[in-house]
């Protein structure tokens, strides 16, 4: 909403604040001030001139010579505009002028003649194309007769002019009308609110001797009053309507539209204007439409109906879409004669499905939506009639023809002090109280220590006590209110198990190196399902915005890859993400299954210590590491089987088990899946971290310090290359009974010494007893059933 | 004998003193000390000597040999010494090179963010309560007082999977199932996660973001209760000497609803680019809870009232860590990440 402090004035003392002031005041108690501009931006030596004589510039087609008397002299100035005219008023920008935008006029010669200033448009002093009427959107503006030769146009035509700028909240319709506006000014300043004065004289002749209005739903349209006006003179508006529209943002078109649009500004209340004629009958009748109805709407769009859209009729066909926009077939015109104003209150949840189904939204519908003041529809109709009396000449029709069934009693509300006081945490006085109501004007009775509160209309989002209690906090202001700290059971507060594992698997992997990465959870189709842990259905946005965030993601791996891959392609060749987040799977119920999982993705060095020579790349077994450290710290046993899948390398990828189920994949890309992702060699993994942290962690018990030594033997063997390391370490174990401790992996040799098909590999066995210090025929007879188990499964000692 | 005895002393300890390190040293002392070095040929000459000359040669012969040891053990303290000041000094390492890199990586800027606040409000009691990111529209709108074709829903336009279901635009709807779940209870919790709304990605705006809520139940709570724990809040997250101040604002989920600004940080509250000229920055969203909000999830709103509070980490790290644009925080440019490692404590 946009507030002109000139227009405003009308209704309410500013006590002539500043402006700044006065904005800081109307933030301070409710409405946010998003801008303060000073429409005359600054501008000086700007005055109205008469074109006396203007002519082709001999030398240049487009420019007109002209002659113009600016008051204390008559000078030339070259104009480029093509609607300029001898005989016109203009405003013209005089040497030394300055305009919006830091311009500044000085003599100058064009194509060899001389230019003392600038005739100038609407756009030149500040106002948005979209504004300036449309005969003056290609050139100059033409000034009305009247206006006085030499006088200064930023004062003459209410340039000299503040506007704020509310950013309104949805509950402050109230606040989308200068009268609102007036009334919230009066609260805080404490000033009394003028409303309009409606005089007009009537034609002998009824309303309703021309006109019959007939309401199908009055569930819908309460309340319809149309009025009647003859004989009027469509043309421009005096500067005075003009501007003030201007200033509220609305484009001037001619006097019966912009009256309407000055009413719709001043009281909020949204009016239309139909050309009686046009309209054919005299018979207006607001009904449902048929399905499949037409209509083409002023803004030359024919659009097709349903049976909850509203629409105004002449009885036969639809006329104008009711409370959003008038149809082109009725339209007001230069020829128009005879107009009916329309002034009607509409249900805001039929104007918003109506405005929403057609993406129509007008000054009309966006206040309908909100609802409108029962109290003003019937007053606003008459202000119009007024006007049009007044600016075209009209002459106004006895009475009104109404549809009346709408309930305009004000809503009252209870509430005592003390509640008031209690939800505050303060103490004010009832005096002050009421004094802030008062203000308000909220018609206010003292009854049984109750404050007996009748609301008015305009105001529709005070309901409740709790409505009232923020009127009052808001208006006493909010820095009164002092600053405690709820007195309640104390509670020690903290993170659930699982929240505090989360945080444990956070700083274990930071810990090890990885920068902790956040993608987004919406993704493209086609990628939704790539690296998914389960295979279910994708989940679908009925309205994406685009492709690209159109699916819910099913695994975190595919952005978490794009991240690396942005990261390379910026040269960071090195990167180690993780990411901790949701995958979206469907189920039988109507919400989705939500699994947080864990995803690591790595390529480049993991670590580099170039001068000491010490270099390693990320691999498989860089991030097994990982997620066997994260198994120990969660004390959840980690199994690694064998695995395929899709875009992972075939001898390179494991599924990560637990307790027999698979809760995740590790692997390294897939060359191909590589180069689309303009990927060196890239290890990722994923798994199901809800599944690990719903687990419950055994306590921790001690284990006694050993007191005896532990005895080490190591073995070497020649194995085929097929065999898995993992295999040979469980039959070590099998056949090391109790006595084992442990089994290391300590040497891997593949090289050309070795066999074809053989590969060697060493292994370290930890013998302990904790009962005794274990002689060495006691351990060299474990460790020959050992060497035995081993010789049977084919392995070969090395030598 | 006598003379040639003082004659190899004198030569002995001459070697001795001449000895550059501990090999010629020892050398030496194999030299005159050793089996065959000429003081023990002398003591095997003694038995061509008269016997009554033998114990006196015997007692001379001891003497230089215990004055040629003496003089060898002192010269090789000094020698052992100086071999290894040599070795030290050969030792010498380059202390200006870089050491042995820890890798080390970190969490999030949000993370960060959402972490301190989350551990700000543990300390004074609160919970941490989370919920699904896809939800119902009733927990995400209706239960917050914004029935169906209710303007307010207009403000957050939303990702809707079926007519029922849609991404969060909130984590409110953490508040309604917590207040459900809870039955009447009083509550004190705190909501971070994800929310997503019909936004374009640009620098200021994000169609995936991350909130983080506030919600106390109990008997008695008031307003002045919002304003004193939203300002330890600003203090703890902002400053010390940081002031708050509430302007009235609508949600419909509150009544009174305000929002908190902060004295700005950078400036004090004399005006710079940060707080925009003002003074002040513009922190958060309150109010407290609306009783249709309270009787929609089973609590007495006469017996009970509460007050919530919601904020963006991405708008508080921007504010504190200076960053301009919110797209940082999804692209993961590891440029970006890896600066969030310091603490600021």
């Amino acid at each position: 909403m946009l507030v002109s402090l000139k227009w405003l004035k009308d209704y309410v003392n500013l006590q002539e604040l500043p402006a700044q002031e006065l904005a800081e005041k109307i933030t301070r108690s409710g409405i946010e001030v998003d801008a303060v501009i000073d429409r005359s931006f600054g501008m000086t030596n700007v005055v109205v001139g008469y074109v006396e004589a203007c002519e082709k510039h001999p030398e240049a087609d487009k420019l007109s010579i002209c002659q113009v008397n600016v008051g204390e002299e008559t000078t030339q100035i070259i104009c480029g505009a093509p609607n300029i005219a001898a005989g016109q008023k203009v405003i013209v920008a005089r040497p030394g002028a300055k305009l919006p935008g830091g311009i500044k006029i000085k003599k100058a010669k064009l194509r060899g003649q001389e230019s003392n200033g600038m005739i100038c448009s609407l756009q030149e002093l500040g106002i948005e194309g979209k504004l300036v009427p449309k005969a003056y959107a290609e050139g100059i503006y033409v000034l009305p007769e009247e206006a006085e030769i030499g006088t200064d146009v930023v004062t003459n035509f209410d340039l000299d002019d503040t506007v704020l700028e509310l950013g309104l909240t949805p509950n402050r319709a109230d606040a989308m009308s200068m009268l609102g506006v007036a009334y919230e000014v009066g609260a805080i300043l404490d000033e009394e609110v003028l409303l309009p004065e409606i005089t007009y004289s009537e034609a002998a002749e009824k309303a309703d001797s021309l006109l019959t209005v007939r309401v199908d739903d009055p569930e819908v349209n309460p309340l319809y009053v149309a009025k009647v006006v003859r004989n009027i003179k469509v043309q421009e508006s005096p500067m005075w309507l003009q501007q003030r529209l201007m200033a509220a943002g609305v484009r001037p078109h001619n006097n019966v539209v912009d009256v309407t649009n000055y009413i719709l500004m001043e009281y909020g209340q949204p009016l239309h204007a139909f050309d009686y004629d046009l309209l054919g009958t005299g018979n207006i009748t607001v009904r449902h439409a048929k399905e499949g109805e037409k209509i083409t709407t002023l803004d030359d769009a024919e659009r097709t109906l349903s049976a909850h859209n509203l629409v105004i009729t002449n009885g036969e066909k639809p006329v104008a879409l009711a409370g959003v926009m008038g149809g082109a077939n009725s339209e007001v015109s230069g020829s128009t004669t005879t107009v009916v104003i329309e002034s009607a209150y509409f249900d805001s949840g039929s104007i918003r499905q109506t405005s929403k189904d057609h993406g129509l939204r007008s000054d009309a519908s966006s206040r309908y939506e909100k609802g409108v003041d029962p109290n003003r529809v019937i007053p606003a109709a008459e202000r119009a009639a007024a006007l049009l009396a007044e600016l075209a000449d009209g002459e106004v029709l006895a009475g009104s023809v109404v549809f009346d069934a709408l309930d305009r009693a004000e809503k009252v509300v209870s509430v005592s002090p003390d509640f008031i006081n209690q939800r505050l945490g303060m103490k004010i006085r009832f005096e002050d109280m009421l004094d802030i109501l008062n203000r308000l004007k909220f018609k206010t009775e003292a009854a049984n220590g109750q404050l007996v509160i009748s609301v008015p209309t305009r105001r529709q989002d005070i309901q409740i006590e709790e409505d009232v209690v923020e009127e009052i906090a808001r208006l006493y202001g909010y820095d009164e209110i002092p600053a405690t700290l709820p007195e309640m059971e104390t509670k020690p507060g903290g993170l659930t198990p699982y929240q505090e594992k989360r945080r444990v698997v956070r700083s274990l992997l930071e810990g090890a190196g990885l920068l902790q990465a956040t993608t987004y959870s919406l993704t493209s189709e086609k990628s939704a399902q790539q690296f998914a842990l389960t295979e279910t259905e994708t989940t679908k946005l009925l309205m994406p915005m685009s492709e690209e965030r159109s699916t819910l993601r099913q695994s975190l791996l595919p952005h978490l890859l794009e991240s690396v891959s942005y990261n390379t392609a910026r040269r960071s060749d090195s990167v180690a993400l993780y990411e901790t987040g949701s995958v979206f799977l469907k189920t039988e119920d109507e919400l989705l299954n939500e699994e947080e999982h864990l995803a690591i993705a790595m390529t480049g060095l993991w670590l580099d210590n170039s001068w000491q020579g010490e270099r390693k790349e990320a691999d498989f077994f860089v991030l097994k590491g990982i997620v066997e450290s994260l198994s120990e710290k969660l004390g959840v046993e980690l199994a690694f089987e064998r695995g395929q899948m899709d875009g992972l390398h075939p001898g390179r990828t494991a599924f990560i088990m637990n307790d027999g189920k698979r809760i995740g994949i590790l692997g390294q890309l897939h060359p191909t899946e590589q180069k689309v992702r303009d990927l060196k060699t890239t290890i990722v993994m994923e798994l199901n971290l809800a599944e690990l942290l719903h687990k419950n962690s055994e306590p921790l018990v001690y284990t006694p310090v050993p007191r005896y030594p532990s005895i080490s033997r190591d073995i070497a063997l020649v194995l085929s290359k097929i065999v898995e390391a993992g295999t040979v370490v469980n039959v070590i174990r099998n056949a090391g009974g109790k006595l084992l401790k442990d089994v290391r992996v300590f040497d891997l040799y593949e090289g050309d010494k070795m066999e074809a098909g053989k590969k060697s590999v060493a292994f370290s066995l930890t013998y302990f007893d904790p009962e005794k210090t274990l002689t060495d025929e006691e351990v060299t007879a474990v460790h020959e059933k050992v060497l035995r188990a081993l010789m049977e499964v084919g392995a070969e000692l090395r030598s | 004998m006598e003379e040639q005895l003082q004659g190899l002393k004198t030569e002995a300890l001459e070697k001795i003193a001449s000895a550059a390190n501990v090999k010629e040293l020892n050398d030496v002392r194999v030299a005159y000390l050793g089996k065959k070095g000429p003081i023990t040929d002398l003591l095997k000459g003694m038995g061509k000597l008269p016997a009554e000359e033998r114990p006196k040669m015997g007692a001379l012969v001891n003497v230089v040999r215990e004055d040629v040891t003496a003089s060898l053990e002192e010269r090789m303290v000094i020698l052992e010494e100086a071999a290894i000041n040599e070795k030290l000094q050969s030792e010498t390492i380059d202390i200006t090179l870089p050491g042995r890199p820890v890798k080390t990586g970190n969490p999030h800027p949000l993370t960060r963010v959402v972490e301190e606040i989350e551990d700000l409000f543990i300390s004074m009691g609160y919970e941490i309560a989370e919920g699904p990111e896809v939800e119902k529209d009733y927990y995400n709108f209706e239960a917050l007082n914004l029935p169906k074709g209710h303007p307010a829903r207009d403000m957050q336009d939303s990702f809707y999977i079926t007519e029922d279901i849609l991404l969060r635009t909130h984590t409110s709807p953490v508040q309604a199932r917590t207040m459900e779940a809870k039955g009447g209870e009083p509550i004190k919790i705190i909501c971070p996660g994800k929310v997503y709304r019909r936004d374009n990605d640009d620098a200021t705006h994000s169609h995936q973001f991350t909130q983080i809520e506030g919600l106390v139940i109990g008997e008695d709570i008031r307003m002045s209760d919002l304003k004193g724990t939203l300002s330890v809040f600003a203090k703890k997250m902002f400053g010390e000497d940081r002031e708050i101040r509430l302007r009235p604002s609508f949600f419909p989920f509150t009544e009174p609803s305000v929002e908190m600004d902060i004295s700005c940080f950078k400036c004090g509250g004399t005006g710079c680019n940060v707080c925009k000229k003002t003074g002040w920055i513009e922190i958060l969203g309150a109010g407290m809870v609306h009783p249709n909000v309270l009787e929609m999830a089973g609590y007495d709103s006469k017996r009970l009232t509460g007050f919530a509070f919601g904020m963006g980490p991405e708008r508080i790290a921007m504010l504190k860590y200076g960053v301009e644009d919110i797209r940082h925080f999804y692209t993961n440019d590891v440029r970006f990440l890896s600066q969030f490692q310091r603490t600021e404590v």
